[in-house]
């Protein structure tokens, strides 16, 4: 048995954690058919629509954490009932989104079972034995990792995998459990959450566009154009390390292996260089249009579409011709 | 008076080119040079903040070769106290093999009277990136553990630590001794100065050996992505690219 833990974003399950059921569908083909259970904790705003979501990706079973020692975040507290459900279920892979969450909660389960985990795995080869491929150095290289103990823990990379919904699924059973859970395990739980608007990397996030700048932009003053043609295409500013390490731009602005993973259908990075933990960052962007002086620059090679030039002459041209064209933002 | 650990590790300088070593178990930072990453950098900013605000101490750990000596010196210049070196190829540790030595370490020092109320490290490794170290560590000590935080204030016993969360920043308080790992974001790492340099010059790195043989990190190898073929249409040069560029938005359906 196969167990997904899944995690909720107005009241749906998140994306990743669609992509890591499709993951785990494919795992379970290649074993012959092995049932997958989808594991909840805390509070659940639709069961129903939930539960159906949940089916029409792959899970037989939904199993929902219920009791006072989920209604705020641990991490340890919410391991404490996936090894509870893992045990009930005698599951032999557990598995959950490569998110802050899920590396952190099977991190915890890990260590609690003392075997492996592998973060951020992208592929699976065959299952005897079970070798997993996953990202290491932002993504920038890979690493098989055998994983040949019981359970089998990993997490699944971020846009590794394709959701797929099945066709015609039947309802997943809703099983609702109340793990007991130790005072110890509760130490550490989250006492307030700050309200979204505070979560500024959020738009950055799900933008359709992000116009980005990197050292090229020459100081804080020269992002006007960068933040005048993101407002007329409707996108978010994001910049490159070097830029808030300089100070020039706030850290929620920052795309990159230690900033903001982010997908827009455009990415138009301006005078970024394309360092290997910036592309971490942008690498799932649909289509890049790279704006830079050097034409050998690694951004301007992997981009689709490139223009050689400086962005302070390049993108006021841009604004000037898309308004001259009616675009008002 | 708090004093604090801090975990950090040598990692090759990924930020140009990431090379492979020959036996693919490793990444090769003889070309490149070696640092430490930017989550431990903050990691240790703010270990030097409540340590000169509270009076204590900041010691540096590290599970490493003996060149990580070079990282814990530039670091320890940083205005830390004390650095420990547990010298190991890292090739053959996993995460579980980095947390069970540190635990060690905090257990002997704890048992000749040396306390560490705050531990702190990296969220996760800039190479291995494997988001288990602090956790494993906090679980073998049986300390409460929070991760991912920007920033994090000492007072009166008590650690409260703020991070993003999926619906906002998120607050913990708990109570000290903890463990605590350390996104970038929060603070902005110091550099040296030069009377930190030449302190740093004097301090005696105290290096130990692996306590246990390591379980290693289940590797199979390490595989460099193949390079994608290069699809750059280039729409122009200057200024004058700007029509090409406005038929493209609209081509992609981002202006009307």
């Amino acid at each position: 048995m196969i167990l997904v833990l899944i995690e909720t974003e107005n009241g749906a399950a998140s994306e990743i954690s669609l992509e890591t059921l499709a993951f785990a569908r494919s795992l379970a083909a290649e074993g012959g058919g092995i049932a997958i259970r989808a594991v909840v904790v805390g509070a659940v705003e639709n069961r129903d629509a939930l539960a159906a979501e949940l089916a029409t990706h792959g899970a037989a079973e939904v199993h929902h954490a219920v009791g006072e020692a989920f209604t705020s975040y641990s991490g340890a507290a919410w391991a404490a009932a996936l090894q509870a459900i893992r045990e009930s279920t005698r599951s032999v892979v557990v598995t959950a989104p490569g998110s802050p969450r899920g590396n952190e909660v099977l991190a915890h389960l890990a260590a609690r079972l003392d075997v492996p985990m592998a973060a951020n795995a992208t592929a699976f080869h065959g299952l005897a034995p079970f070798v997993v491929t996953r990202q290491v150095v932002g993504g920038a290289a890979l690493e098989e990792m055998k994983l040949d103990q019981r359970p089998a823990i990993f997490t699944v990379a971020g846009h590794s995998w394709a959701v797929s919904p099945v066709e015609g699924a039947s309802p997943a059973a809703w099983v609702e459990v109340a793990p007991e859970v130790a005072e110890a395990d509760l130490v550490a739980r989250v006492v307030s959450t700050g309200t979204k608007e505070v979560d500024h990397s959020d738009s950055l996030k799900s933008a359709k566009v992000v116009v980005g700048a990197g050292r090229g932009a020459g100081g804080p003053e020269g992002f006007g154009a960068v933040a005048e043609l993101a407002e007329l295409l409707g996108g978010a500013v994001g910049v490159s390390r070097v830029v808030t390490s300089l100070g020039w731009r706030p850290h929620h602005e920052q795309v990159g292996q230690t900033g903001s993973r982010i997908s827009p259908d455009l990415y138009i990075p301006c005078g970024i260089s394309g360092a290997i933990q910036h592309w971490a960052g942008c690498a799932s962007s649909k289509t890049i249009l790279a704006v830079n002086t050097d034409p050998e620059a690694p951004m301007m090679t992997k981009a689709n579409y490139a223009v050689v030039g400086d962005m302070h002459e390049v993108l006021p041209a841009i604004i000037e011709e898309l308004r001259s064209r009616g675009v008002s933002g | 008076m708090t004093n604090v650990l801090v975990c950090i590790k040598r990692v090759p300088d990924s930020s140009g080119e990431v090379l492979l070593t020959d036996d693919k178990q490793g990444v090769d930072g003889r070309y490149v040079g070696f640092t430490v990453s930017n989550h431990e950098s903050c990691a240790v900013e703010l270990a030097v903040q409540i340590a000169e605000a509270t009076g204590g101490t900041v010691t540096l750990l590290t599970v490493g070769p003996s060149e990580a000596t070079e990282q814990l010196r530039d670091t320890l210049a940083l205005g830390c106290h004390a650095a420990v070196l547990v010298e190991a190829e890292p090739t053959r540790l996993g995460p579980a093999d980095v947390a069970r030595e540190i635990a060690h370490v905090v257990r002997e020092k704890e048992a000749a009277d040396t306390t560490y109320d705050l531990i702190l490290l990296g969220n996760d490794a800039a190479d291995s990136g494997d988001f288990q170290v602090g956790i494993r560590m906090a679980h073998a000590l049986g300390r409460p553990v929070v991760n991912g935080v920007s920033t994090v204030e000492v007072a009166d016993g008590n650690l409260t630590a703020r991070g993003d969360g999926p619906d906002g920043e998120e607050t913990y308080s708990l109570p000290l001794p903890a463990v605590a790992t350390v996104l970038e974001g929060g603070v902005e790492p110091r550099y040296p100065t030069l009377r930190g340099r030449m302190a740093a010059k004097k301090v005696e790195i105290e290096t130990r050996t692996l306590s246990a043989e390591p379980v290693g990190a289940s590797r199979v190898q390490l595989l460099l992505p193949p390079p994608a073929p290069s699809t750059v249409e280039v729409l122009g040069e200057g200024p004058e690219a700007a029509g090409a560029v406005a038929d493209l938005f609209a081509k992609l359906g981002v202006t009307r």
